[in-house]
């Protein structure tokens, strides 16, 4: 089947076979390989994605469920080679090890700020609770979320 | 060296985490190759079993599917060699590759499907029609002991392997005793669960005869010679290369059977060919961990000091020994006393055969079950003698004086297995760990109900050996662009091994950090490597970047002596400039010209250190619900020396949480068949980020190593050790009222709200003293 | 772990889906996903055809009348939680729906798909059971209303015919003076209960208790009302003595399965606990 949706803000089509879940043909489909997949079945959020503006599990949703519907992706989450303040925020609290679930905690902590830039500690771990971490403990990322909503609040 | 570091000691941001943050990393599942096909693995249902029956035809006619590997195609079926221990007698008990004749676990490889991709050769692996005639299976080790039904007839045993650590006279002791109390303890079977499960890319080059495989993890030199020699190749015809790696923990990077399986596929067909492990797969067929169970005894005197230690330890294998599989049993013997003063001590330590997934090495193995045991019978007997935990363990902690203190005596052993504790003062993170806690205000606490939740605290003590030899490599390179290029023998598995390994580069050189790269891992960089187990990277392998970069540093300065005229000790390099002191100087670019380069080897003759650090924790256990919560944890331990903070701040963390995960939820069931009733993450606990919020690390470098020029100990695997221990003698005092005795792991909410709901000494719980704290 | 192969058609109207699975008993309907894909990615479950409800219009309404609540079966956890309107028109049900699954999961997961797929532990069958709510079904043969405690028959499993489709949950009025709580017990926060409680009831002049509704979940093969539990509630006020008689016989009539979380006797406690906790919270404060 053909599916055209937005990705990272332009549009893209991909002709898969409707069993395909989006993780694997944003990965395999499209090449597109900072969206992981760590369990495919819902249970550690390593391939969360944003889903016109909610966060999803891209191993829950067919690909061709998409269709019109607009994905950003870790790799939209910066427009250029700069870090956002989220991901600085991650840098400078250690809020990663092995990078492997980093993908997920970043678009979770995305689409939570985005909308709910005052999220306390205890909804971020709440919100983050859906993504499986096994190097850090979880803390550090905490710490970094925290620290990346002022730059949420002044958007406009 | 130390006042002048820019980078060693600092918490200096990590440069993986750039292309991590960004969705660039590059992990074997982001590879594709043109004509690459797609495997997926038909695993044995059953436990136990005869193949009686293989028809894969219907898998040839699926649409799609190129290929099926059965052990058929391979001929004589290899077994894996064991890669640490093997010992005699071990070579019975080895996993083949491909199950020809015979299963003996849930989830080992009978055949493998080669499609165009994944979802087609999932399809191929469905029709394919696998007859088994089901043997009866070795549930259990108190089954295997049995030795009635065997996993190996020929070996007319189904023990795999018998350790004895000994030191002093353990029965004497034992006699002379004023106190002995004995104990049988369990620990469940749990697994490191790496978020990325493991995953293969094996590409054949027919024409050059030549094997690529991406995926290798922790050991690449290691698994590259033995997958040439199970392919019938030289080594330098296969290459191993390291891709990012989502944690290792142990359990990452060993040599499995899809390590050969794969390559195998790729050559068999002539085409690339790309496996990525399920997490179904992932929870049946890596390595799992800790079944451990015991009958022991501790004796001590009246005053609290421990005099001996004796019992037996048993180790629910699974079916075969695996490249690591005696490394816990044989840790769980020799460390049975962590870091505690014990003068005659006798454990022996079964190995016994099960239907069930093999074992390996898992972050802190056979340290942190021994440590369980231990900490619970030193826990039981500073109770009987009404001796203050901390004080218990504090008379018994092995003194600085007595440095460096003999380790008991391992049969059979290794060349590794004389070992002693190096250096430091055990009661100084103790003392530090105690008063940062707030020790003494808490245990006002102990035992006490609280708002409706009994609280409990408990301090632990451990020892981390690390380190493990013989040897790493490390070559430095003088670029034509001025920078360095740094390869290393050791591996990167998401534990920051290119910051830590450029830091120690760049301020050796005293070169800014961008102007040194780090390569590690693969195979094409050096020609021997040793890889990243047994918290070894920094200590080896940074030691051999150290010295090599002290080398090239000589290079370079001798280099710039001869172009600017002056004796080498005249030159001083300078924020990449070599410097005379007249103020002419040269720029690294242009002494690149003269290929400078350094080859270094670092060796540690098999000396290990031992960092070493105390725990201390606060729990409130809901006798309504079972829920222990976690109100406080604070782990300190002295290093050596801290290379970077911030990456060791994180282990200190991340660690504490997996051993919490073991401690309370973490559980690979296994019904009287050998069927896993946990496959998948929904019915595999680990933590999630709710769970245990409140973590607290301390890092000392009071005492440096004296075996490396660094001054490093191990530092990721001590902080995971007293976990387990620390929270069942924390959830044992909450309930002191009720006796209870956790005695098993994982305490899960219904096993505690069963020891709080049973009364073991009759009548109503013994009344604790209530206080009422207003929030 | 990759489905097994289906086709995929995302219909238009209800009728045409219907017609879709009339027409194809191995056909199976897909709104949110959220429980159905993971049986698929097992294959546990290998439908011929996938029908999608996305397309489906009229069915992701949230609506609020004299008559209670009417959610619709595109209606996601999330819309719940948004709805402010729902703290007054229902607080028992955005309290339950605040403990779903993840963050993820509750932006796509259906209060339809919910409900068929019919998971003893999940809330807001629980929620309906509680509350004598109705489902309605549409299929070939036309629309039928059906009352929650029936519409469940078992772990997984429910009346729903394969050619009908969920379309409606309606909640009767809930009195803004009406006393409520909601308690679970899960060993992770958005892990399937253990045992879960959901209870309201209503109080006489003298403050006794009348209209008792005590719901259970996960800790029986089905959410079930504890309807002993509820006898010994109504036409007494509230105290210590009454809380530990109810949570005594919560203990003793439920009828908990064992698995490899939980034993039976572990779940009875659980219940009990809730129960009596769940009851002072009540008694205590309304929204507690």
């Amino acid at each position: 089947m053909r599916v055209s949706f937005q990705l990272n803000g332009k549009p893209v089509a991909a002709e898969i076979e409707p069993r395909t879940h989006l993780a694997d043909c944003l990965r395999e489909t499209l090449r597109l390989t900072g969206t992981h997949l760590g369990c495919e079945h819902g249970a550690c959020g390593a391939c969360t994605v944003i889903v016109d503006g909610a966060a999803v599990h891209a191993c829950l949703m067919l690909a061709v469920q998409a269709e019109g519907r607009a994905v950003v992706t870790v790799e939209g989450l910066s427009a250029d080679d700069a870090l956002t303040p989220l991901q600085t925020a991650f840098r400078k609290h250690h809020a990663l090890q092995c990078g492997f679930c980093t993908p997920g905690m970043l678009t979770t902590a995305h689409a939570l700020l985005t909308e709910e830039p005052d999220a306390d500690a205890e909804r971020i771990r709440a919100v983050i609770s859906g993504n499986l971490c096994r190097c850090t403990g979880y803390i550090p990322i905490v710490e970094a979320v925290l620290e990346a909503r002022a730059a949420y609040r002044k958007k406009p | 060296m130390r006042g002048t570091n820019r980078y060693i000691g600092s918490p200096v941001e990590r440069i993986e985490d750039l292309r991590f943050l960004r969705g660039r990393g590059e992990f074997v599942g982001d590879l594709r190759r043109e004509n690459m096909l797609h495997a997926a693995i038909l695993r044995s249902p059953i436990a136990h079993g005869r193949i009686c029956g293989l028809d894969v035809s219907a898998a040839l006619s699926t649409p799609g599917v190129r290929a099926v590997i059965t052990a058929a195609q391979i001929g004589p079926v290899p077994t894996i060699p064991l890669r640490l221990l093997p010992l005699p007698g071990t070579e019975r008990f080895l996993q083949p590759v491909i199950a020809a004749d015979r299963v003996r676990y849930v989830g080992e490889p009978v055949a493998v499907v080669l499609a165009d991709s994944a979802a087609l050769a999932e399809d191929g692996v469905g029709t394919i029609a696998l007859e088994i005639e089901e043997l009866a299976p070795v549930a259990d080790r108190r089954a295997s002991g049995k030795h009635d039904i065997l996993l190996f007839e020929e070996s007319g045993t189904n023990l795999a392997m018998n350790f004895t650590a000994t030191i002093g006279d353990a029965d004497a002791a034992f006699r002379a005793a004023d106190y002995v109390r004995r104990e049988q303890f369990k620990v469940q079977r749990s697994t490191a669960t790496t978020m990325e499960p493991r995953g293969l890319l094996a590409e054949w080059d027919a024409a050059q005869g030549r094997m690529t495989v991406h995926g290798a993890a922790k050991v690449p030199f290691f698994n590259r010679d033995t997958l040439a020699r199970l392919l019938g190749l030289v080594p330098t015809s296969v290459d191993l290369i390291e891709n990012d790696v989502g944690g290792g923990f142990g359990a990452r990077g060993e040599f499995y059977p899809e390590d050969f399986l794969i390559p195998f596929a790729a050559r068999h067909v002539g085409h690339p060919v790309r496996w990525i492990e399920d997490r179904r797969e992932n929870l049946m067929a890596m390595n799992q961990a800790r079944q451990t169970d015991c009958d022991v005894e501790i004796a001590c005197r009246r005053d609290g000091k421990i005099i001996g230690l004796r019992g037996e330890v048993f180790v629910d294998l699974g079916a075969y020994i695996r490249t690591t599989g005696l490394i816990a049993p044989r840790t769980l013997a020799q460390f049975f006393s962590g870091p505690y003063r014990v003068p005659n001590m006798r454990i022996t330590c079964q190995s016994l055969l099960t239907n069930k997934t093999p074992t390996g090495t898992y972050r802190a193995p056979g340290r942190y079950e021994a440590s369980f045991f231990c900490e619970r019978l030193i826990e039981l007997a500073a109770r009987d003698l009404g001796i203050d935990g901390a004080e218990m363990r504090r008379r018994n902690l092995i003194g600085a004086a007595e440095m460096p203190y003999k380790l008991p005596r391992l049969e059979p052993g290794s060349p590794a297995s004389d070992t002693e504790c190096d250096s430091g003062d055990y009661s100084e993170p103790l003392d530090r760990c105690l008063a940062e806690f707030g020790w003494n205000e808490k245990r006002e606490l102990q035992g006490r109900l609280i708002d409706g939740r009994y609280h409990g605290i408990a301090v632990a003590c451990f020892i981390e050996g690390a380190g493990a030899g013989p040897k790493e490599t490390a070559r430095l390179d003088l670029e034509t662009d001025g920078t360095v290029t740094v390869y290393v023998g050791s591996a990167a598995v998401g534990q920051g091994l290119e910051t830590v390994m450029a830091q120690i580069a760049a301020d050796t050189l005293g070169l800014p950090l961008d102007q040194v790269r780090v390569l590690h891992g693969s195979t094409t960089y050096l020609q021997e490597g040793y890889g990243a187990f047994h918290s070894r990277s920094t200590i080896l392998g940074g030691s051999a970047v150290f010295e090599g970069a002290k080398a090239l540093l000589e290079k370079i300065r001798a280099a710039a002596a001869t172009r600017l005229g002056s004796a080498a000790d005249d030159i001083e390099l300078v924020d990449g400039r070599a410097r005379k002191s007249d103020g002419s100087s040269a720029s690294l670019a242009e002494l690149a010209a003269d290929s400078l380069r350094v080859d270094a080897t670092f060796a540690n003759n098999n000396t290990l250190t031992y960092a070493y650090g105390s725990s201390a924790a606060h729990v409130a256990v809901d006798p309504g619900t079972g829920r222990v919560e976690l109100l406080d944890y604070l782990v300190v331990e002295d290093v050596g020396r801290i290379v970077n903070p911030l990456t060791l701040h994180g282990q200190a963390i991340g660690q504490i949480v997996q051993g919490l995960g073991g401690a309370f939820m973490e559980n690979l069931v296994y019904d009287a068949s050998g069927q896993l009733l946990t496959g998948t993450l929904a019915d595999y606990l680990i933590p999630t980020g709710t769970d245990f919020p409140r973590i607290r690390a301390i890092a000392l470098e009071n005492h440096p190593s004296p075996s490396n020029p660094l001054g490093v100990k191990g530092a990721g695997e001590g902080a995971i050790i007293p976990v387990g221990g620390l929270m069942a003698n924390a959830v044992a005092n909450a309930l002191a009222s009720f006796v209870a005795m956790p005695n098993e792991l994982p305490l899960s909410p219904a096993r505690v709200w069963l020891m709080g709901s049973i009364n073991r000494s009759g009548g109503s719980p013994r009344p604790a003293a209530t206080t009422t704290i207003a929030h | 772990m990759k489905p097994s192969p289906f086709e995929y058609r995302a219909a238009a109207t209800l009728r045409e889906a219907i017609d879709l699975l009339t027409a194809d008993p191995e056909a199976v309907v897909i709104a949110g996903g959220q429980s159905l894909m993971p049986v698929l990615a097992f294959r546990l479950a290998a439908p011929s055809m996938l029908v999608d409800l996305r397309m489906v219009p009229g069915l992701d309404t949230v609506d609020i009348g004299d008559a209670g609540v009417r959610l619709g079966a595109l209606v996601r956890w999330r819309d719940i939680e948004d709805d402010a309107r729902l703290a007054v028109a229902h607080p028992l049900l955005r309290e339950a729906i605040g403990h779903v699954a993840h963050y993820q999961i509750r932006n796509r997961g259906t209060v339809g798909g919910s409900l068929a797929h019919a998971d003893p532990a999940a809330e807001l069958p629980g929620i309906a059971v509680a509350c004598d709510a109705e489902i309605t079904l549409v299929g070939a043969a036309g629309a039928r209303t059906v009352d929650a405690r029936e519409f469940f028959t078992g772990p997984l499993s429910t009346v729903r015919q394969s050619d009908e489709i969920l379309t409606e949950l309606h909640l009767p009025f809930w009195p803004t003076d009406r006393r409520w709580a909601f308690r679970e017990f899960a060993q992770r926060q958005g892990d399937f209960a253990l045992a879960g409680l959901a209870l309201f009831y209503d109080e006489d002049e003298r403050a006794r208790v009348w209209n008792a509704h005590v719901g259970v979940i996960g800790a029986c093969d089905r959410p079930q009302r504890l309807l002993e539990v509820e006898a010994v509630l109504n036409g007494h006020p509230i105290d210590d003595d009454l809380i530990r008689d109810a949570a005594a016989t919560a203990a003793r009539t439920v009828d908990p399965p064992e698995d490899i979380h939980a034993g039976a006797a572990y779940r009875r406690a659980l219940v009990a606990t809730l129960v009596e906790r769940g009851l002072r919270a009540a008694a205590q404060a309304r929204g507690a």
